[in-house]
């Protein structure tokens, strides 16, 4: 591309993402302040809100046209036209080498014109031409020798899907909030869950708080997917974090709601110290935090990390030290080369994982996503799909060039037993909030399997469909809840289907999408794309390495389960007989503020990855796709891990697909026994496995056995220190004090006595002497001429005297 | 010459005892007023004696010049308080006017 116009985009694009970035954060200082400005009774501050991130959805669908525009539009062009035919001609190495260079920059054009490529020459250009990534910086904080800490921006296709997707989803729940908050629209809100003496808790609404908070969450995640570098993403992300603590305590007078705000702190914490050591190891060895640097003159003397850990064709270079450990080379400014251990990169990477793991809800930090259910259900919406959550998956998608193989190994199995972990503990939820949160937290270790297996694009493609999806599905359950008047119990709940049908039908289409039910080559929606590709690389992974076929395993059955768990509550809350008269008989249907989002949302969950890997959203995800993924990797010691090829995938795409619908039709049917038309009994089941429905109703007792292991122990080491305290330092402390105090005693006595006594005696004996002398003060005026006579004789006699 | 600076001393010296016995002893105020006078004078005779006949020259005049001076002065404020401790008490008794008694 030329020059010239890349520059241009890439202006135009920063101009458009920053609009888009800091108007929620405007929008934060004006509603923060609106109830001073305004009253409680008007929803000003929503429509503000709504207007901010609004524009800012507006501004991030422009630079997604523009970008697509620069790039000839190539992203949205299938790209197995190319793949497959030379897939034919050179067999896969080839296909991965050219495809790897449609993702690098024009500098391996001259590398790509020694193969025998059998694309036209007018295709291949518009291959070379396509930029990759624009990045820059607004402002430099600060510069401590080699590393500099700056508000920088990097963006690339992923990011800008990111921006779209947020906005659009943060737009369309912003809106649904207009509708469910508006109880908090008075000066006397009566909170039914928290009790004072006799009756319930008074206060003033808090409407235009809760969208300060909305407008600032969506700034820091904004923030987040627009960092340029390591140390802003920390930043962010640790904003991410307080807004989820402000919104998931919300109703802070509920003891229930600032415990799990606590709870959900407390547990991001652990893994932000995890995050942290990572970001020490990297700035230690690598001496800057930048991701990359897309252009070419500045790489050559300022290289982000992704370019110093490997070459252009996207490989670590390692080394034996003399003392047989493992060293990986990095490629510094000038083409300087040093070496760090390998551990400390693996250690880097488990790190930042750390933190993914803490903010996704991963084992073993998942305990505290189920609660974060206490926040008004918007606020779930928003965290479980678009923002709190999607971060972590984002930069383990983000970081992706950093992670060794083994690393990525991790991750998979993090992400496959979460996934397995979460489902069956989703069975035997019945508030209708927390089977969605247990789904949310399986979805995440889907993401995080597929990223970990090599599926780059497919983890990605499952985070933007699974947010649709989700945020849909959430603000159903809202609307259901709102419509039940904030009944979340789903065995109260049923037949609710004629009294909300667009609730209910909207719900539907998400419940199908997350299910991934579908008529291969006829309808699918969203998540069958998705969910299909995180198990066709899980399976192409497992067929490499023989040694992990847990990794296919887990999702598999993970998919069976979630269509069984989502199925059962659609049919549990919608579909047969009500359960409870009082409130079926009180329920109906949202206003259309609320309903309106459903059903836009409900429109992108089923057709946002239209096409699957042919289609737009896959090409755009691809385009950012990390140099070097497309065309996997071959035994890599010491683990000797594959990672699987696009190739490789293809192959086993359409089995996989196979099994996945297959049981995910299953897990449907099942769930249609048991809860559609009732011919099974589910009390039946419970009752003969009660022990295992237990277990799960405990939640695999995680949040005993961190009692056991951290609460409690901290318990009695507390109370030890507790005992040190009271019994040698408070002793000490009060012996100090009671010797002070008797010295203090003393010294006031000896002052009382001595001192005083002194000085009263100077001053009486002054007084008496004075007043004995005021006796000579007769008044006599004779009497004194004499005396004056007297004295003056007697001075002169004296001198008289003295003078011989 | 000696013999007339003693005769004037010894004059001076008369005058200042008849002028201190006159003061302690009056307690009209008119009479212990003339007392001062009286030894006023007897310095104003020093004064004016040890000018004549000794080499202090005209500073010993000068001087009893202020005195007078400083006595007219005197005599005024002087004769002021007795007018006034007279009208508020209708005697000029020195002895009376013991107020300031300690």
């Amino acid at each position: 591309m030329d020059p010239e116009i890349y520059k241009q985009t890439g202006d135009w694009l920063k101009c458009l993402l920053t609009i888009a970035w800091l108007l929620p954060l405007a929008g934060f200082v004006a509603e923060i302040f609106a109830g001073y400005w305004s009253t409680r009774l008007k929803k000003t501050a929503a429509y503000l809100a709504v207007g901010c991130i609004g524009t800012g959805f507006v501004c991030s669908l422009l630079a997604s046209i523009i970008w697509l525009n620069a790039t000839n539009w190539h992203p949205l062009k299938p790209h197995h036209a190319a793949h497959d035919e030379v897939a034919h001609g050179d067999g896969e190495n080839a296909a991965g080498e050219h495809h790897e260079s449609g993702h690098a920059e024009e500098k391996h054009a001259a590398a790509d014109h020694d193969h025998p490529v059998a694309t036209d020459e007018k295709d291949a250009e518009a291959e070379h031409d396509r930029p990759t990534a624009v990045s820059g910086t607004y402002y430099q904080i600060a510069h401590f020798g080699k590393l500099k800490l700056d508000i920088g921006y990097y963006i690339d296709s992923l990011t800008l899907v990111m921006f779209t997707m947020v906005t659009l989803i943060a737009t369309c729940i912003h809106v649904f909030a207009i509708g469910y908050m508006s109880d908090e629209l008075t000066e006397d809100y009566e909170d039914h869950f928290v009790h004072v003496g006799q009756g319930h808790l008074h206060r003033p609404g808090r409407f235009y708080r809760f969208f300060a908070f909305l407008s600032l969450f969506c700034f820091s995640m904004l923030g987040l997917v627009i960092a340029g570098n390591v140390f802003m993403v920390f930043v962010f992300w640790e904003l991410v974090g307080i807004c989820s603590y402000l919104l998931i305590g919300f109703y802070v007078e509920r003891k229930s709601a600032s415990t799990a705000a606590n709870k959900a702190f407390i547990v991001n914490r652990v893994g932000d110290f995890g995050f942290l050591i990572g970001l020490m190891i990297l700035w230690t060895s690598f001496g800057t935090f930048t991701f990359t640097q897309p252009d070419e003159a500045l790489a050559k003397t300022d290289p982000g990390l992704f370019q110093m850990l490997r070459d252009d064709q996207g490989q670590i270079t390692t080394q034996m030290a003399p003392d047989e450990s493992k060293l990986v080379v990095l490629h510094g400014a000038g083409g300087e080369e040093s070496t760090i251990p390998y551990y400390l990169m693996v250690a880097a990477g488990i790190g930042i994982f750390c933190g993914c793991v803490g903010k996704s809800a991963q084992f073993p930090l998942q305990t505290w996503l189920p609660d974060a259910m206490e926040g008004p259900t918007p606020v779930s919406a928003l965290v479980h799909s678009a923002t709190m959550v999607a971060a972590g998956v984002y930069l383990v998608g983000r970081f992706y060039p950093m992670f060794m193989p083994e690393v990525l190994l991790t991750i998979a199995y993090i992400g496959g037993i979460t996934l397995f972990m979460a489902a069956t503990i989703a069975i035997v939820a019945t508030d209708i909030k927390r089977v969605l949160a247990y789904s949310t937290i399986s979805q995440l270790g889907y993401m995080m399997l597929g990223l970990g297996v090599g599926g780059w694009a497919a983890g990605l493609l499952h985070l933007i469909t699974h947010a649709f999806f989700k945020s849909l599905m959430f603000l159903c359950s809202g609307s259901v809840i709102h419509g039940c008047h904030h009944e979340q119990e789903m065995p109260k709940m049923g037949g609710l289907r004629k009294k909300m049908p667009i609730t209910a039908y909207t719900m539907l289409i998400g419940v199908i999408a997350i299910t991934g039910l579908a008529i291969p080559g006829v309808l699918a929606f969203s998540g069958y794309h998705s969910k299909d590709a995180i198990l066709a690389t899980s399976l192409a992974y497992a067929r490499l390495n023989g040694s992990h076929p847990l990794l296919f395993f887990l999702p598999l059955a993970g998919a069976g389960i979630t269509a069984f768990y989502m199925f059962r509550l659609w049919f549990y809350t919608f579909a047969g007989q009500p359960r409870d008269e009082h409130v079926h008989d009180h329920a109906h249907e949202s206003p259309w503020v609320m309903t309106a989002p459903l059903l836009i949302l409900s429109v992108f969950a089923a057709f946002v990855a239209v096409g699957g890997e042919e289609g737009p959203l896959w090409s755009m995800l691809v385009h950012s796709e990390p140099v070097g993924v497309a065309n996997g990797t071959e035994a890599i010691p010491p683990g000797n891990i594959n990672l699987p090829s696009h190739a490789h995938v293809g192959e086993v795409h359409a089995e996989a697909g196979r099994y996945a619908l297959s049981i995910a039709v299953m897990g449907g049917v099942l769930a249609y026994l048991f809860y559609g038309i009732r011919v099974l009994n589910p009390s039946d089941v419970k009752r003969q496995l009660s022990g295992v429905h237990e277990f799960l109703v405990e939640k695999w007792r995680f949040d005993e056995l961190y009692d056991v292991m951290f609460v409690r122990p901290v318990h009695i080491v507390s109370s030890w220190i507790s005992a040190f305290d009271r019994v040698v330092i408070d002793g000490f402390l009060h012996g100090t004090a009671k010797v002070t105090m008797d010295v203090s005693e003393i010294d006031r006595r000896f002052d009382e006595t001595v001192i005083d006594g002194i000085v009263n005696w100077v001053g009486q004996k002054t007084f008496a002497i004075g007043r004995s002398l005021s006796v000579v003060q007769t008044g006599q005026l004779r009497q004194y001429v004499v005396f004056i006579a007297g004295g003056l004789f007697g001075v002169l006699m004296l001198v008289y005297l003295l003078s011989f | 010459m000696g013999s007339e600076l003693n005769f004037c001393i010894f004059i001076s010296a008369v005058l200042f005892v008849a002028g201190v016995v006159c003061m302690a002893t009056k307690r009209n105020a008119i009479g212990v007023l003339m007392g001062v006078e009286l030894v006023l004078n007897a310095a104003n005779l020093n004064f004016v004696a040890f000018a004549n006949y000794t080499a202090l020259g005209l500073d010993g005049q000068v001087i009893a010049l202020f005195v007078i001076v400083l006595a007219a002065a005197e005599a005024a404020v002087a004769l002021a308080i007795a007018l006034n401790f007279y009208n508020n008490q209708l005697t000029i008794d020195v002895d009376r006017a013991n107020d300031l008694q300690g």
